[in-house]
């Protein structure tokens, strides 16, 4: 006798037991699959929702006046639905933060990837990213209540609500946004790139600009490209502190209403739903919503230009 | 854990500085190497015109004593190959020379490396690490361009080094693809990034990088080990170039393109250089026991 048979009862429970994992593998891909294809329906659904709603609104304001008015107060009795100056709100507060976040963040991140010791890096990556973890209503009032009055000292003319201090704050907020993610990409530059360019002769500073920050360039604008997003979907800040009055200005010393900040007002307002005043909330967020796919698409396109490759 | 001990043992003659040994094969009437004598050209009368000399030479990584007690001299505008087991500190050797240990904490040098003709001791304390690499070169294991244009790999060590003038660096960009056996292949694209080359390119785009700035020492950690066989050719035949003009220390683990293009060779064996000689003698008659073992391929 070379084997034993195995007893039919130990066969058939371990083919019991395959199926049943096998079962289970199978109920985990769909479970998975399942998850995937609702982040596509709902943003199917929201897109759907966003045509529907506002073709309502189109059909009584056309898309040129839309477009090419300049004078948004649709909630006045003699209304009008020009849509710019809230983008030049939204454009304004966005690059003021922009002007902040972007190179702090990025020297924050070169410090922390190529000069901070480990244990100082392992402490203040997280304390970093808990700004963004603030409540940005805190936010807001720390604009209107704190930095506002500061900036003021500086320049007397400054009106309490304006697009300059709520967009420093914006900043101060998305900061961690580009300064964990460029710090990630930047660590993740292989080890042989920085010892080329140290074997050439460059000291600490010139291989982190000239190599290092060159080599993490794509993760760095994925870094950016979130970061402007952010800023262009933030409310809170900018609907405490810019103002809600609609201004076409880019002028950042003045009060502006952003789109995020004139959808708020509306939701929380008692405007009869079907009005056309209700319905243009709809059409403000088509064209946040095209604004933040721009971007995106830029942003995607240029990461693909300097694509990782070493 | 073999040691230093074992090593001798396994030895005819136990040398602890094999080159000194050998030359006084070479020269009965020599005088034993004396640690601090001089000139340095005295002690190694075989090498005429020396570019570098490594004298009581050891590395530590932390507590890890990776090279003992190295006494060898490279010779000027010469092509001196190293090769040895892997593990036995080839590339840590290497790194010295342009203080690349230096980028990581707890690393230690003692004895010296001195460049000559200046007599400077490359890994004392007091030396910059960063001004002793203006005056070497590197050309590592992997192709490493930078990401940028062909055209700005080459002049990024002029840049380094404070060269504005334009035509200037033009001229040594154009020079140096030349010499890298590049120029015909790169000479429409040099604003095209680097990372369009092939592997073979992209090395030999590492090799003009590096000589653009006039090295006195071009370093190849196994520049060939990445490549495929036609790639390997052209770079040992553009190495095999470079002789009489500049000085040139290569790690391999080919013993054939040892042969095929070094001057010199040095066998090194658990850190300890075990033979060091003309690269002929080396493969043709070597003095070892562990280095012929080695060469006919019964361990590595
Ligand atoms: N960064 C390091 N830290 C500690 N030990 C190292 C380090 N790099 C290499 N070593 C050790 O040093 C020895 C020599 O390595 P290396 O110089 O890379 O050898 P080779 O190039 O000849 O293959 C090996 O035993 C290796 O494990
Ligand atoms: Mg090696």
């Amino acid at each position: 006798m070379t084997s034993t048979p195995l007893p039919q009862t130990e066969v058939l429970g371990a083919i019991r037991r395959r199926q049943r994992r096998s079962l289970l593998d199978r109920g985990a891909a769909m479970l998975l699959g399942a998850a995937a294809a609702s982040s596509i329906i709902i943003t199917v659904g929201i897109v759907m929702v966003l045509a529907i709603e506002s073709s309502t609104f189109f059909g009584e304001v056309g898309i040129l006046t839309f477009l090419t008015d300049t004078v948004w107060t649709p909630l006045f009795a003699d209304a009008r639905f020009g849509i710019l100056p809230l983008v030049t709100g939204t454009l304004v507060t966005t690059a003021v933060a922009l002007a902040v976040a972007m190179p702090i963040g990025t020297i924050v991140a070169i410090w922390l990837s190529e000069y901070a010791p480990h244990g100082v890096r392992e402490v203040l990556k997280p304390a970093l990213e808990l700004l963004s973890a603030v409540p940005t209503v805190v936010y807001g009032y720390f604009a209107l209540l704190f930095v506002t009055p500061l900036l003021q000292k500086l320049m007397p003319e400054l009106p309490t609500f304006n697009m300059l201090g709520a967009g420093i704050v914006m900043g101060i907020m998305i900061i961690p946004y580009v300064s964990s993610l460029s710090e990630d990409a930047m660590r993740g530059v292989p080890r042989i790139l920085r010892e080329g360019a140290y074997a050439m002769g460059a000291n600490k500073l010139l291989t982190a600009l000239k190599v290092v920050y060159p080599a993490a360039l794509s993760g760095i604008g994925s870094a950016y490209v979130l970061a402007i997003s952010r800023a262009v979907g933030e409310t809170m800040i900018v609907a405490i502190a810019a103002g809600m009055q609609p201004n076409l200005t880019l002028d950042p010393t003045q009060p502006a209403a952003t789109i995020t900040a004139f959808i708020v007002q509306v939701s929380l307002g008692d405007l009869p739903h079907g009005s056309v005043g209700y319905q243009s909330i709809f059409a403000a967020g088509v064209v946040l919503f095209v604004l933040t796919l721009g971007f995106n698409i830029a942003g995607y396109r240029l990461r693909k230009r300097f694509r990782e490759a070493y | 854990m073999v040691t230093h001990c074992t090593l001798a043992d396994a030895q005819d003659s136990a040398p602890s500085r094999p080159i000194t040994n050998l030359l006084r094969r070479a020269t009965p009437t020599m005088t034993p190497h004396e640690v601090g004598a001089d000139p340095v050209t005295d002690q190694i009368p075989a090498i005429a015109d020396i570019k570098v000399q490594l004298r009581n030479f050891g590395f530590a990584y932390g507590s890890n004593q990776v090279l003992k007690d190295l006494n060898v001299a490279f010779e000027n505008k010469k092509v001196t190959a190293l090769i040895g087991p892997s593990g036995c500190g080839k590339t840590t050797l290497l790194r010295s020379f342009n203080r690349m240990h230096d980028l990581y904490p707890g690393n230690r040098y003692t004895g010296e490396i001195l460049l000559l003709p200046d007599r400077i001791n490359l890994v004392a304390p007091d030396v910059s690490p960063t001004e002793m690499r203006m005056r070497l070169s590197m050309v590592f294991q992997k192709p490493n361009p930078f990401p940028k244009s062909i055209f700005e790999n080459v002049a990024f060590g002029l840049r380094m080094r404070g060269v504005r003038d334009k035509a200037r660096i033009r001229e040594k960009v154009e020079q140096s693809l030349r010499d890298a056996a590049l120029w015909d292949e790169t000479k429409d694209r040099l604003h095209k990034p680097a990372y369009d080359l092939s592997g073979g390119q992209q090395q030999r785009l590492c090799i003009a990088r590096a000589l653009a700035v006039d090295p006195e020492i071009v370093l190849f950690d196994e520049p060939t080990s990445a490549l495929d066989p036609t790639a390997t050719l052209r770079i040992e035949e553009l190495i095999d170039s470079l002789r009489n003009r500049v000085t040139i220390i290569i790690v391999t683990h080919n013993m054939q393109q040892a042969q095929r293009i070094a001057d010199w060779t040095g066998f090194l064996y658990l850190g300890s250089m075990v033979e060091f000689d003309r690269t002929e003698k080396v493969f043709t008659n070597p003095g070892n026991k562990l280095t012929e073992q080695y060469i006919t391929g019964r361990f590595g």
